[in-house]
């Protein structure tokens, strides 16, 4: 199951010069002659000198040495690592799409207008949102988009004192992160006892300095917050408004539409609910949809429908915050969430949620004894136990089941459940895949009493064993220097 | 359901385990008044369908044929080798995520390593991270990355003419809460010679947005004799080719790295390149590959410096960014891998000499003038009828001759901006002259 052949060298160290031939022309259409000398480089750069062949052999071996949704059980709390369907990809490799170029006028660009104005719409659908835009290239910047968004609203209002945002302490840190960008100053909202934002600290926080709250729901321990309803009234009621972190917005497709909750502006992360690949780490796509408060303010440009068959074309919002990334947002992802989105219609949203949210659940349920979690509640699409068992810590648990050729759950989030191992398991898995990897943890528990050293040693299947983080901190060997 | 595993019998015996009689029991937290709303959406496509249906979307594109263009602004039409799309389109790389294993992300991880590697010989500059959004989002974060790392007190960016517009919307944009003066200055010189007390960072843009190459020779020591930082925004094909950035003594460096394998995909998803002197590194935005060792000294990669980011310093970060686009590195790092130092050096050349030959025929067409100035593969021209005139008569003849400058800036109607690359050919040009000829006077 795991591979733990050695790991290529790197490309330099099998770099012979005058290897590499790459397939160009020979001649341009000009007469050869080249720029001024003294504004060229002193040498050619240093890149390595490979053959064809040897750039795939290094490629593919390296793609080997990657745990994937493709290959393994991603449960990766918080990340939502769900199938992505390879229809995507096809639709999304379309020449039409992939030669588009981003400043071809809008008359010749009627195909991506449509299918832009069409996601704008679908995911309007499926939020309850007013207005939707696409630009955002991933979560954290729809954060700021919005946070931005709200700043402006209350500038425009002359309510220039509301200076704080409300964050409960179970966010992800992009959260706080983008409060400051935006200018604001972060207010850290505790838990209560039961895992939800604490209702009377967002009462005693609530004056006229705050800006809003943002509140991801369901929160980051995977449940749906027990009083959203009162937290947002007292927020609107003091002035400020809400964010909806639309994170986790897998666990509640088709069953709640977030406006629905008076919720002022929220992102959608499109590589995780709507089955974008994660590509190692990025691209994603972060749309922003506002309600009536805040739906001039969106990040621009958006796509609007002509009258009478205009077609299809940009325009700004007209409180708009502007722009936060060169042309329309991350295209190529929007193609394949809206793919995916038409192959499910309303009760396939629907179901995803109920198997994401059922899936949890039974998996909490086999590991209720082995491994509880933080809150004896029933959960939403995710749960969060600790990793850690007497002296094998929660990295160890999580090294460990890569050997038994599980990806790990995210580790150490969120920051309120000491030594968090955080769960997701998704809506495509099956329940022997479940029943699997919850026996793999019960006797990985079992092993921690036995044998701790074999955790505290783990992985050891892997083709490299536990990395010395600490060193590469220290030294930061941050590229190949060749010698 | 399409991608659902569990059967109906699975989800019994799993409710069973729950002690539930129905899924619907599960989402009783969720107010009842609000809770299952009609989505009003279209009926469920079959695959067959729904490509049916995207396809006749592509369709629509005037790139669906395999039309002549001459488009640039940011986003360029150089050829893409095969290896790169082959391999990178595995799902073992486009279905894992943020390499947060290490141990089982190695491929992810010592890809990216490679991609900085190779980005940051391009650039010459000692760090590139594992990358940005995009060149505008990268351009933004050198910017405030360099108030960041700029002497204290000094809350002035002076950028140089020639910027590309939407970055400039951009570095606004991210900059709108902070107290950080934008001043636009003239060109490179000139911004040089403003830089005073108060400025944090002197910004330059070569090639800029009309392709302008900029001999930045010398401005990097006057600038930091003023006490500020230089950041030089560049190409990476440019680069191959051109004085580095790097190389003039820019402190911080970004780019756009769609050139490097990535389509044009109607603008995203690319590649924003971030790169900075060794000292800086710690002020940059942004996740980073090191290297390191395993317990058994075997060598390995990590993400590293992650004390700068949201997920530890959270309000403290030096960025909100969390994802990037890994996959695009990747793409840039199989592009550089095929290509090798000579391959980019040919890449750009030929790209420079399509350009030229472009240049000196319109040029040659009575009432059309090209810009003066060292130019890379773009160049703007005076035209002698509005520049949306031609650009229409474009759309008839199925050629896309260039952007119509009047978009963004109103008093240059009468100027068309004309990109080639590597793809142009010598009957490419002869189509271009013919359509540009009906005006010629």
């Amino acid at each position: 199951m795991t591979d733990s052949r050695p790991l290529p060298e790197l490309l330099w160290e099998i770099s012979s010069q005058g290897r590499s031939k790459p397939h160009l022309p020979r001649h341009s259409a000009g007469d050869g002659v080249g720029p001024p000398v003294e504004l060229l480089r002193d040498a050619a750069p240093n890149l390595p000198e490979v053959s064809e062949l040897e750039v795939v052999r290094h490629f593919t071996r390296l793609s080997q040495a990657n745990f994937a949704i493709d290959t393994h059980f991603y449960p990766l709390g918080s990340c939502t690592m769900k199938y992505n369907p390879k229809v995507n990809e096809r639709a999304a490799s379309a020449s039409g799409f992939t030669r588009h170029h981003p400043l071809e006028p809008e008359e010749l660009s009627q195909g991506s207008l449509e299918l832009m104005w069409r996601l704008q719409d679908l995911l309007e659908r499926v939020s309850g949102f007013r207005r939707v835009s696409l630009q955002p290239a991933a979560g954290a910047q729809g954060e700021l988009s919005g946070v931005l968004m709200i700043r402006r609203y209350h500038a425009d209002r002359g309510d220039t004192a509301r200076t704080k945002m409300l964050i409960p302490d179970s966010a992800h840190g992009t959260n706080p992160a983008s409060v400051a960008m935006a200018g604001f100053d972060a207010v850290q909202i505790p838990s209560d006892e039961e895992g939800n934002a604490d209702l009377e600290a967002v009462k005693a926080a609530c004056g006229d300095d705050v800006a809003g709250i943002m509140i991801t729901n369901p929160n980051t321990l995977g449940l749906f917050e027990a009083h959203i309803r009162e937290i947002i009234d007292v927020v609107h009621e003091c002035g400020g408004l809400v964010y909806g972190d639309g994170a986790n917005l897998n666990a509640i497709l088709g069953v709640l539409r977030p406006a629905d909750l008076d919720i002022d502006v929220m992102h959608f992360n499109l590589h995780k609910t709507f089955s974008t690949p994660h590509g190692g780490g990025g691209p994603g796509a972060g749309p922003v949809g506002a309600g009536p408060r805040l739906a001039d303010y969106l990040p621009g440009p958006i796509v609007v429908s002509g009258e009478n068959d205009g077609g299809y074309r940009f325009e700004m919002p007209t409180q708009s915050i502007g722009r936060v990334k060169s042309f329309h947002g991350n295209f190529g992802v929007l193609v394949r969430a809206f793919t995916y989105i038409l192959m499910h219609g309303g009760e396939g949203l629907r179901a995803i949620a109920e198997n994401a949210v059922l899936n949890a659940n039974y998996l909490r349920t086999r590991l209720a004894e082995s491994l509880p979690t933080a809150y004896r509640r029933s959960c939403m699409h995710e749960f969060v136990t600790s990793g850690k068992i007497g002296e094998v810590e929660t990295m160890d648990v999580a090294k460990r089941l890569l050997d038994y050729g599980y990806h790990a759950p995210t580790v150490y989030f969120p920051l309120i459940v000491k030594d968090a191992l955080m769960i997701e398991p998704t809506e495509g898995e099956t329940r022997e895949t479940l029943d699997g990897f919850a026996d793999a943890l019960i006797a990985i528990v079992a092993e921690a009493g036995e044998n701790p050293d074999l955790l505290h040693e783990a992985p050891h299947a892997l083709p490299i064993r536990r990395l010395d983080e600490v060193k590469a901190a220290r030294e930061l060997v941050l590229c190949y220097r060749p010698s | 359901m399409p991608f659902i595993g569990n059967t109906d019998s699975d989800r019994r015996r799993m409710l069973e385990t729950l002690g539930l009689a129905d899924a619907g029991e599960l989402f009783t937290d969720i107010p009842e008044d609000v809770r299952y709303p009609d989505l009003d959406l279209p009926e469920p496509f079959a695959e067959l369908e729904v490509l049916r249906e995207t396809d006749r979307l592509a369709a629509r594109n005037a790139a669906s044929c395999g039309r002549l263009s001459f488009l640039g602004g940011g986003a360029y039409d150089h050829f893409v080798p095969s290896v790169v799309d082959y391999l990178a389109s595995r799902g073992e790389f486009t279905t894992s995520y943020t390499p947060y294993q290490a141990e089982a992300s190695q491929g992810t991880l010592q890809a990216i390593f490679e991609y900085q590697s190779m980005a940051a010989e391009l650039l010459d500059i000692d760090v590139v991270n594992a990358s940005q959004y995009d060149g505008a989002t990268a351009f933004a974060e050198a910017a405030a990355m360099a108030v960041r790392a700029g002497r204290s007190g000094r809350r002035k960016l002076i950028v140089a003419e020639g910027t590309h517009p939407q970055y400039l919307e951009v570095l606004r944009g991210y900059l709108q809460a902070t107290d950080v003066q934008i001043v636009e200055a003239g060109t490179a010189d000139v911004a040089a010679s403003r830089t005073d007390e108060e400025t944090a960072a002197v910004l330059v843009q070569s090639p800029d947005f009309f392709g302008r190459v900029h001999d930045l020779r010398g401005i990097a020591d006057r600038v930091h004799d003023a006490g500020a930082l230089l950041v030089v925004h560049t190409d990476p094909i440019a680069a191959a080719l051109f004085r580095p950035p790097g190389a003039d003594g820019a402190d911080i460096v970004s780019a756009e790295g769609q050139p490097l394998g990535i389509p044009l995909s109607y603008g995203g998803p690319y590649l924003g390149m971030l790169g900075c002197r060794q000292k800086l590194v710690r002020k940059m935005p942004g996740r980073i590959v090191g290297e390191t060792v395993d317990t058994e000294g075997t060598r390995g990669f990590v993400l590293t410096l992650s004390t700068r980011e949201q997920h530890i310093r959270r309000e403290k970060a030096t960025s909100n960014i969390c994802t990037n686009q890994g996959l695009m590195a990747l793409r840039a790092a199989i592009y550089m891998a095929a290509m090798g130092p000579r391959g980019m050096q040919q890449v750009a050349r030929l790209s420079y000499e399509n350009a030229h030959e472009a240049a000196t025929r319109i040029d040659a067409l009575p009432g059309f003038t090209v810009l003066p100035g060292l130019f890379f593969r773009e160049f703007a021209v005076q035209t002698p009828v509005a520049a949306a005139e031609i650009v229409s008569a474009g759309d008839d003849a199925g050629i896309s001759p260039g952007i119509d400058l009047g978009r963004f800036y109103p008093d240059r109607r009468d100027q068309l901006l004309v990109a080639l690359t590597e793809q142009h050919t010598a009957a490419d040009i002869e189509q271009l002259v013919t359509l540009l000829e009906r005006w010629a006077r």
